[in-house]
């Protein structure tokens, strides 16, 4: 970052022919862009923090965690309702996915063939490169008709959300399930094979227990992409912002409400989304930094 | 002993049937959208405007909403993707500054969509007064996908072997002659898969594009022309339920397009031979 650390071969500074000053610029502009990361989140935290402050302020952040009613035309801005929503969207989408998810990486990793696992891993990678809005698209005609004629009610309600973010954040859990699977020494499955047990035991209690740190960093990034996602989950919760413990009523995510309610809010009520937008924001980076402290110690022990 | 089979045998069962449900969803979602997509794609679908609100008619605007926005997101996002990945790869060694500019590009891919649309809605709509434009989107979406370009870019510089580096040095070659003109073009697959996952992101996103770039049913003429990608207009097709067929259609196209440019991102990917991610 600093001056001194900048590494210009020393036979340039010291002739300091034309070459060095361009080698010197180049770091610069160099160095500049990798700061571009960082201008860019200070400029996003300052931006929806600052644009949400005044309801901060006017109401007090914890009247709003624990706040009970979103009726934004009485300027009451009760935001219990989706956080409780997104938390129960997103747990049900762990629910469906890891034990999924997990079973595909072992599959993948443990159990198929090479060639079966090089034919079946491009797919995983194709999955995940399907747009939410898609997803989305498919759980209006034909998830939340399915949940309607096999449950009653609407059809729209967390348990949708639950199985679409479930079906968008299978191919991470996958992939770096698989990953750390592979990444194992053989000498583990020898040695356990060597000792007498079986495929199944040498997975259950030698493979899986190593592969804990990567797997659990799949599953924290899973959250992140799953507490975040907009589109699908607001195309098929139904949006209503009312605390609610059923799986098969309709609710409301933080994501989704700042989605479904930007176009038309206005002042307080903008601002309000924007507090919303803050608290999904911590709760992110509050992930993210789990992930990247789980992924370095990790690194380390290995 | 028939115990441990057993064990064995069940929990064998569940991981070969949670793989075979997952292929499967694969298969029913994609066979789905594409088939009954197809069936509603013609020529004049992607050539002619939308009429009421897309009801009727065409997604032509669309589609050239999704490829300028994605290209010139690329314009910005590339070359600062490059660099910040040269840099971090080839000029430093480490310190306290590069972890927190790491720690920076590991949050930024972590950020939600939506978050990047406040942002972007805030910042560069409303405070740089950018208005609902094609350059607001596509800085919105720069920002998105730097960290996949960045972090792409510097795997395929790291498999350049040094011997490279050492052999360029030794004959008395500068570092950015040595960086521009042998670590970069033999990282150069590696960079089109990183520009090639960048662009399947931003032809996908919705959030993060329709709070900074509006969504109006015109072509763009210029940057600061609001615009409409197809992603938006799947969702306003679907949600207020204009017309499922012309739903469907784009959700195919869509797909198609996002398919195409990961698939090329994997091959170039595993012809390089660099680690999956």
């Amino acid at each position: 970052m600093k001056k001194n650390s900048v590494e210009t071969p020393s036979t340039h500074t010291i002739h300091k022919d034309p070459g060095a000053r361009k080698e010197k610029t180049i770091h610069i502009v160099l160095l500049l862009a990798a700061t571009v990361s960082l201008l860019a989140l200070f400029l996003i935290t300052a931006f929806v923090v600052g644009e949400g402050w005044p309801v901060m302020v006017k109401h007090g952040p914890l009247n709003l965690i624990l706040g009970t009613d979103w009726t934004p035309s009485r300027l009451s801005f009760g935001m219990l309702p989706q956080l409780t929503g997104t938390l129960l969207v997103t747990l049900g989408a762990l629910l469906i996915a890891v034990p999924l998810g997990v079973g595909c990486a072992i599959f993948l990793a443990e159990l198929s063939s090479e060639k079966v696992a090089n034919l079946l891993r491009p797919c995983i990678s194709l999955l995940a490169a399907v747009p939410s809005v898609v997803y989305g698209f498919l759980g209006v005609i034909a998830l939340v008709p399915l949940l309607r004629s096999t449950f009653g009610g609407s059809g729209y309600s967390l348990l949708a959300g639950s199985i679409v973010l479930a079906i968008m954040i299978l191919p991470s859990i996958i992939n770096i399930s698989e990953d750390t699977l592979r990444a194992l020494p053989i000498d583990y499955r020898e040695a356990s094979l060597a000792l007498g047990s079986t495929r199944w035991q040498t997975i259950w209690r030698v493979l899986l227990p190593a592969a804990r740190p990567g797997i659990v960093v799949s599953i924290i990034l899973a959250m992140g992409r799953a507490i975040g996602e907009t589109m699908a989950v607001m195309m098929v919760t139904g949006n209503r912002a009312k605390v609610t413990g059923a799986l098969l009523d309709p609710g409301a995510t933080m994501a989704g409400t700042i989605g479904l309610e930007w176009s038309y809010a206005a002042d307080e009520h903008s601002s309000a989304l924007f507090a919303l937008g803050t608290f999904l924001f911590i709760v992110i980076m509050l992930l993210n930094g789990v992930a990247q402290l789980v992924t370095s110690r990790g690194r380390v022990s290995q | 002993m028939k115990k441990r089979n057993l064990a064995q045998r069940t929990a064998f069962l569940l991981i070969g049937a949670s793989a075979v449900i997952t292929f499967a969803l694969f298969a029913l979602i994609l066979g789905y959208v594409l088939i009954k997509g197809m069936a509603n794609i013609n020529w004049e679908f992607l050539t002619t405007y939308p009429a009421l609100m897309g009801r009727e008619g065409g997604i032509f605007p669309t589609i050239i909403g999704t490829l300028v926005l994605t290209g010139v997101a690329l314009l910005i996002a590339v070359p600062l993707g490059v660099a910040a990945a040269i840099y971090l790869s080839e000029y430093t060694k480490g310190g306290i500054g590069i972890r927190i500019i790491r720690f920076a590009i590991e949050s930024l891919a972590g950020i939600p969509s939506i978050i990047y649309g406040l942002f972007g809605f805030a910042f560069l709509v409303t405070f740089l007064k950018l208005g609902f434009s094609v350059l607001s989107g596509a800085i919105a979406l720069a920002l998105m996908v730097l960290p996949i370009i960045i972090r792409t870019t510097e795997e395929a510089i790291r498999t350049v072997p040094d011997d490279y580096r050492q052999a360029s040095l030794a004959l008395g070659a500068t570092r950015w002659q040595t960086t521009s003109r042998v670590v970069l073009p033999a990282a150069l697959p590696g960079v089109v898969t990183a520009v090639m996952l960048a662009s399947g992101r931003a032809v996908g996103e919705t959030a993060a594009v329709w709070l900074t770039a509006g969504g109006a049913l015109k072509l763009p003429f210029s940057l600061h022309d609001p615009t409409r990608p197809m992603t938006l207009h799947l969702y306003y097709l679907a949600a207020e339920g204009l017309s499922l067929e012309r739903a469907y259609a784009t959700a195919a196209v869509l797909l198609v397009l996002v398919l195409v440019v990961y698939s090329l991102a994997i091959f170039f990917r595993q012809k390089f031979g660099m680690k999956r991610r």
